[in-house]
């Protein structure tokens, strides 16, 4: 590594923890309902909306109706998506005259979309009409995206009001978040994007005949304005198959850059407004910095990986699955924030990444995807397991554990628990399941433990709505669009109607006033705490596949071996 | 029912608005603000398309700079790279046959460091992009099959340190030398 590497990684850090306080800051007085610079621009459209939906924003709802709400909405953005893909032949904007997909590929593809996965199974470019891309799956960007903040901000209320059962308004919370967060900024990025070079067109594709007399046909489309939120709202779906390595998604470092810093911009932000809403920003600076340590640690040891050199390639830069353009600090950066974050967009072939740096990844989505984490999904994620600590941490005390004031008792840990089992079943049954059967070995590209990495990471990447993957394993098969579209379902829903009945049984709850005896939870104390036990659920869980998988393959790899 | 209503309501407005609405918006934009970028940075020759500035092409011949190995051998449709993990056996094999073939190729010495990017695929199997020392290492083959005197050479090495391109900002990325600009550049010098 170069003094440039380092230089560009604290750039990277400085600007996400400078403008953490920024976004979160002007996110909490849209959640709030309180005055902000872009009312005046796009006020009308919320009102707009309000009007032809006929509800009334005031209203509020019980975590019953709220999650009720919320799952009714999913469920028609699931229906609409997969149909339209069965469909896609007969529809228009079809300039490459893609046929109907199957019906398994476009299970799997609506229910990514919708549970803000974006797992690709297919490859954008010779699989999706620009219909398909536009008004399926660039709406489920958004509003998958504000579906997640949405679950946080009822969760937030829950935390923060005391003996109610009234949790907010659902439309209200996503038409909000859409409008004044994620649309602005899509809109702005999108034509910074196109300014780099992203494609912004309806044109067919264009066949050019090379320098060197051969026939190329090259892909165009929408795509800025997709990528655009696919960064911003931790969805991470590219419009072409190599996602953001493709020239066209991501074409020069400045781009690239911006891309990454938005993979984490939003999560890393809304601890601030979670803790300008809960009363107390220290409560999200705490949050903010045990993700971070994790967040560093991952980052380290993926780069130390990438940059050690190994018997079966000596001392050769290892470029494999990565771009000229970008370079290895660059490659490993983004795979540590994208694991972390729930993105799942790529920037580099994470099936040729080193075995350390897979594992780094893989680690990442096997942790609950709560380092940062999805938009919403990594805050209400990681509050699971904030309640899991000051639980522990009351029993090892024997005072009845309180977060925020609120007494933790047992409905809300047996929920917490559950949020936690979901995707961890998901991730170890079907993975084992994969790796017994034939239709799961058949679509392996690596042999030895480097395949079971794959069928490891592709669930776990399921179970925490990422959507990147070790691209190798051909996952467009019928077992695996239903396995892979089941394993996002559990992870998705597992865990938002636990964490929505959590928030509706601390709404009803009083809050206790702070005393000397109060177990504080905005220290170092707990952040070593928080980070401990969601190390030991996850290390407990994940340790002995680990072992089989990337552990071993790196042992091997040190020993020169290959399969 | 009435929140089946509403649901159906509000989906259909975020379809109009963030599926069409947004989208046409910034092509709006984009088409005013940045028309070539947007309809794909293509490059015209003798009035004929022949590329995309940021799509690599396949250069295998003698007379042109080769460009990195791909997995997809320069065929968008669809990208992507070999997915090959660093202990599976075809890579191994993959890069030594690639060293063997750059030395021959470029009539290098045997002990000569190859750039990495010319041995390993790159991840979209379309990156137009190698290193300039990857350039550098096959000027004097492409001088000897076009035949070149002295001050044509350096013409060609002056056009390598002109499309070179540092790090954006002095700071963001790599160094690199879009090969496809430059076997243009190549072409025209006579």
């Amino acid at each position: 590594m170069t003094s440039q590497d380092f230089i560009q990684i604290l750039l990277f850090f400085a600007l996400l923890i400078g403008l953490t306080p920024a976004i979160g800051n002007y996110m909490s007085k849209v959640f709030l309902g309180q005055k902000h610079f872009m009312l005046p621009v796009f006020g009308w459209l919320e009102e707009l909306t309000y009007k032809f939906i006929g509800v009334n924003p005031e209203e509020e709802t019980n975590w019953k109706l709220y999650t009720f709400s919320l799952l009714q909405f999913n469920l028609i953005g699931f229906v609409f998506v997969f149909l339209i893909q069965l469909f896609q032949g007969y529809l228009p904007l079809n300039p490459a005259n893609l046929p109907n997909v199957s019906w398994h590929s476009a299970f799997n593809t609506a229910v990514s979309f919708v549970t803000n996965t974006n797992w690709q199974g297919y490859s954008g470019e010779t699989t999706l009409s620009y219909f398909v891309q536009m008004m399926g799956l660039t709406v489920q960007n958004f509003v998958s995206a504000a579906t997640g903040i949405a679950v946080l901000i009822a969760l937030i209320k829950g935390l923060s009001r005391k003996t109610t059962d009234q949790l907010g308004n659902f439309w209200a919370d996503i038409t909000r978040s859409t409008l004044y967060v994620l649309l602005p900024l899509s809109i702005i990025f999108a034509v910074v994007l196109v300014g780099q070079g992203v494609v912004q067109n309806f044109k067919t594709y264009e066949t050019v005949q090379t320098l060197q007399g051969a026939t190329q046909v090259i892909p165009m489309g929408p795509a800025a304005s997709q990528i655009a939120i696919k960064q911003i709202g931790t969805n991470g779906g590219g419009f072409f198959n190599a996602n953001s390595a493709h020239p066209f998604e991501n074409p020069t470092p400045i781009s690239n850059f911006l891309e990454m810093l938005f993979i984490l911009l939003i999560p890393a932000a809304l601890t601030y407004t979670y803790g300008k809403m809960v009363g107390s920003t220290r409560q999200g600076w705490t949050i903010f910095t045990a993700m971070m340590i994790l967040l560093i640690i991952g980052l380290s040891i993926s780069l130390y990986a990438e940059y050690s050199t190994n018997p079966i390639f000596g001392n050769l830069h290892l470029m494999e699955g990565k771009e000229t353009r970008f370079g290895i600090t660059n490659s490993v950066l983004w795979s540590t924030a994208t694991s972390a974050a729930s993105n799942g967009s790529v920037n580099a072939m994470h099936d040729s990444l080193s075995a350390l740096s897979g594992m780094v990844a893989m680690i990442n989505l096997m942790l609950g995807e709560i380092i940062f984490g999805g938009v919403g999904a990594g805050l209400y994620g990681i509050v699971i397991f904030i309640i899991l600590t000051v639980f522990i941490a009351g029993l090892m005390v024997g005072r009845t554990p309180e977060y925020l004031g609120k007494k933790i008792q047992k409905f809300e840990v047996q929920m917490a628990m559950i949020a936690v089992l979901a995707p961890n079943i998901v991730i170890l049954l079907f993975a084992a399941w994969a790796s017994v059967t034939a239709s799961g070995l058949s679509s392996l590209n690596n042999a030895g433990p480097h395949g079971l990495s794959e069928i490891l990471y592709a669930y776990a990447s399921a179970a925490g709505n990422n959507g990147s993957a070790f691209a190798g394993l051909n996952a467009n098969t019928v077992f695996y669009n239903l396995t892979i579209g089941i394993g996002m379902l559990i992870g998705r829903f597992g865990i938002i109607i636990p964490v929505m009945a959590i928030a509706g049984s601390m709404a009803q709850k009083k809050i206790t006033p702070t005393s000397a005896g109060t177990f504080h939870t905005d220290n170092w104390l707990f952040i070593g705490l928080l980070i401990g036990v969601i190390l030991i659920v996850g290390g407990l869980t994940h340790f002995p596949a680990l072992a089989l998988g990337p552990i071993a393959e790196h042992l091997l790899m040190k020993n020169g071996i290959t399969f | 029912m009435k929140t089946l209503i509403v649901s159906l309501k509000i989906f259909l407005f975020f379809t109009v608005l963030t599926g069409i609405v947004y989208p046409l918006l910034v092509t709006g934009i984009a088409h005013v603000a940045f028309p070539a970028k947007a309809n794909g940075s293509l490059i015209l020759r003798d009035n004929k398309i022949i590329g995309s500035e940021l799509i690599g092409q396949q250069f295998d011949s003698t007379i042109y700079f080769t460009s990195r190995p791909s997995a997809v051998s320069y065929n968008p449709l669809p990208s992507g790279g070999s997915n090959y993990g660093l202990t599976n056996i075809k890579l191994k094999n993959l890069v030594s046959e690639r060293r063997h073939q750059f030395i021959a190729f470029n009539q290098l010495d045997s002990l000569t460091e190859i750039p990495s990017e010319m041995l390993f695929a790159s991840a979209s199997g379309l990156d137009p992009h190698i290193s300039p020392k990857a350039a550098l290492l096959q000027l004097e083959r492409v001088v000897k099959t076009r035949h070149f005197d002295e001050s044509k050479k350096q013409q060609l090495l002056n056009s390598i340190n002109e499309l070179s391109e540092p790090p954006q900002l002095s700071l963001l990325g790599e160094h690199r030398i879009n090969v496809l600009l430059l076997n243009l550049k190549l072409d025209e010098i006579k």
